[in-house]
């Protein structure tokens, strides 16, 4: 049994840097591997609903007339399972947390206009740039 | 015989985050005798398998518990492994050895600094927490949670982890060690935490085992009794010893948890030594069909999880059995005779996880 054992921990305490961040300051550092929140690359997305089948939580929605793929931040557990899905690998999961909300919100991600159309009369516009 | 009266403690305890109750019949001040009723936050995750893939099913289990919550993916899925046959690569069964044992260092900084604030040691309870912090730091680095780890799946792990990130990890460990030594010497050896838990709440070796106690509440009356030396996982190979102390009271179970952080480091250094390259996770196809009964050591104590799987992707039955679940007879048996002012940090020194009681 031994009296005063603490102390060598308290007077060390007492003259190092204290162990907590300043935080929001200072904010955090996340590891590469943080699973945060997800995004969805939609110029790749081809709106096939795999990812919503899978997901756990049902925290997504594929509405393919409305070209739209929503994901309810408050639902989703960052579990990465619709990532592995994704035929097209167009998910991924980035390091932030979601921001803290008064209210459960879902973020809606638009499929931007099919470029195909677009990209045909592009073509020669471009090989006459190489020519030129 | 003087009069008996009866003080309700709980469901809401300041010094327990989850809700247990119990009614304590006291005469004057000691405890002759506890009714426990559990049930407060039952959430039916077992019910929950006959609606779930079990594939996601795996998300499920590790959410049991927020602190042994890889130990409950991992169980779950070897379970289902175990069902369909699937043998998992060697460097997968290292790699949750690995994360088994960062769980078991964490869930024991965990319960030291809970003990400590049980018996109102502030400054140490927060020494323990900063030094979890760096676990729960690995933890991050490695599957990308702090506690959910996500990395569980049937036939193998979702995520490496590089060799050099491995030795980065021992070395920090090396770090770590002196700095829990000389935690550990204020918990096993000041006069004023050890008054608080010497000879406080007795449990003998042959009520223990009869009341079948587990994990270091068992051992710590004195009964080497450890699932991890079936060998499961990589334990096969791994040399370590279950950590026992014959006393019982609450300083034994002190003892033991903070012996077996010493052991935890040591089993993840002879893992890192040895672990073989390879693949993490093998293909499955198909849907199981059978039954299965893993058992688990966990920080708490064994765990059981039974799987019954008929063919189609849901199961039947999953039915798990926590190592809280199994401590709460002898608990009330240790309770019988205590003072009541003893009461709350006898409950603490069960490492009780109500949560994953309930299910
Ligand atoms: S699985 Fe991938 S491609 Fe299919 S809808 Fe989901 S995000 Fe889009
Ligand atoms: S991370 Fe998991 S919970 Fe979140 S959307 Fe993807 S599958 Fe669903």
């Amino acid at each position: 049994m031994s009296y005063f054992s603490f102390v060598k921990t308290e007077l060390k305490n007492l003259f190092s840097k204290p162990a907590t961040r300043p935080y929001p300051q200072q904010p955090r550092k996340y590891a590469e591997r943080t699973r945060g929140h997800i995004e969805n690359n939609m110029d790749v997305c081809i709106l096939c609903g795999l990812c919503s089948k899978k997901c756990p939580t049902g925290a997504i929605t594929v509405d393919r007339t409305g070209k739209t793929w929503s994901i309810s931040r408050f639902s989703c557990i960052q579990c990465g399972y619709c990532v592995e899905s994704c035929p097209k690998k167009c998910l991924s999961m980035k390091q932030t947390y979601t921001q803290p909300d008064a209210e459960k919100k879902t973020d809606t991600f638009v499929k931007p206009e099919q470029p195909a159309p677009a990209a045909q009369p592009a073509k020669p516009a471009a090989d006459a740039a190489k020519q030129a | 015989m003087s009069k008996r009266s009866v003080v309700p403690f709980g469901p809401h305890h300041p010094v327990l985050p989850e809700p247990i109750h119990l009614d304590l019949v006291l005469e004057d001040e000691k405890v002759v005798e506890a009714i426990p009723s559990i049930g407060f936050v039952h959430r039916g995750l077992e019910k929950l398998v006959e609606k779930k893939d079990f594939n996601e099913m795996a998300f499920v289990a590790e959410r049991t518990c927020g602190i042994c919550s890889y130990m409950h993916g991992m169980s779950y899925c070897a379970a289902i492994e175990h069902i369909m046959n699937v043998e998992i690569p060697e460097r997968a069964k290292y790699l949750r050895t690995v994360w088994c044992e960062l769980s078991r260092l964490h869930s024991h900084l965990l319960w030291l600094g809970l003990l400590a604030d049980g018996f109102g040691f502030e400054s140490l309870f927060m020494q323990s927490w900063r030094l979890r912090e760096k676990i729960l730091d690995m933890s991050e680095a490695s599957t990308g949670g702090r506690l959910i780890s996500s990395v569980n799946k049937i036939g193998g792990q979702r995520k490496d982890v590089d060799n050099a990130m491995l030795r980065g990890f021992v070395e920090e460990l090396d770090k770590m060690e002196p700095e829990i030594r000389e935690m550990a010497r204020t918990f096993l050896n000041d006069s004023a935490v050890r008054s608080r838990l010497d000879g406080v709440g007795v449990l003998s070796k042959e009520k223990a085992h009869e009341l079948g106690a587990v994990g270091p509440f068992l051992r710590a009356s004195g009964v080497p009794y450890d699932i991890r030396t079936t060998g499961y996982l990589a334990y096969g190979d791994i040399d370590f010893e279950p950590v026992t102390s014959d006393i019982g009271d609450s300083y034994a179970r002190t003892v033991v948890r903070i012996n077996e952080l010493f052991q935890s480091i040591d089993i993840i250094r002879q893992v890192v030594a040895k672990i073989p390259e390879g693949d993490v996770a093998v293909p499955v196809k198909g849907f199981p069909n059978g039954e299965y009964m893993m058992r688990v050591e966990q920080p708490r104590g064994e765990a059981l999880y039974y799987v019954k799987a008929n063919g189609t992707k849901f199961l039947d039955r999953l039915r798990i059995r926590t190592p809280t679940f199994a401590n709460i007879p002898p608990m009330l048996e240790m309770l019988k005779g205590c003072q009541l002012a003893d009461v709350p940090m006898l409950i603490l020194t069960i490492d009780p996880c109500i949560s994953c009681t309930e299910r």
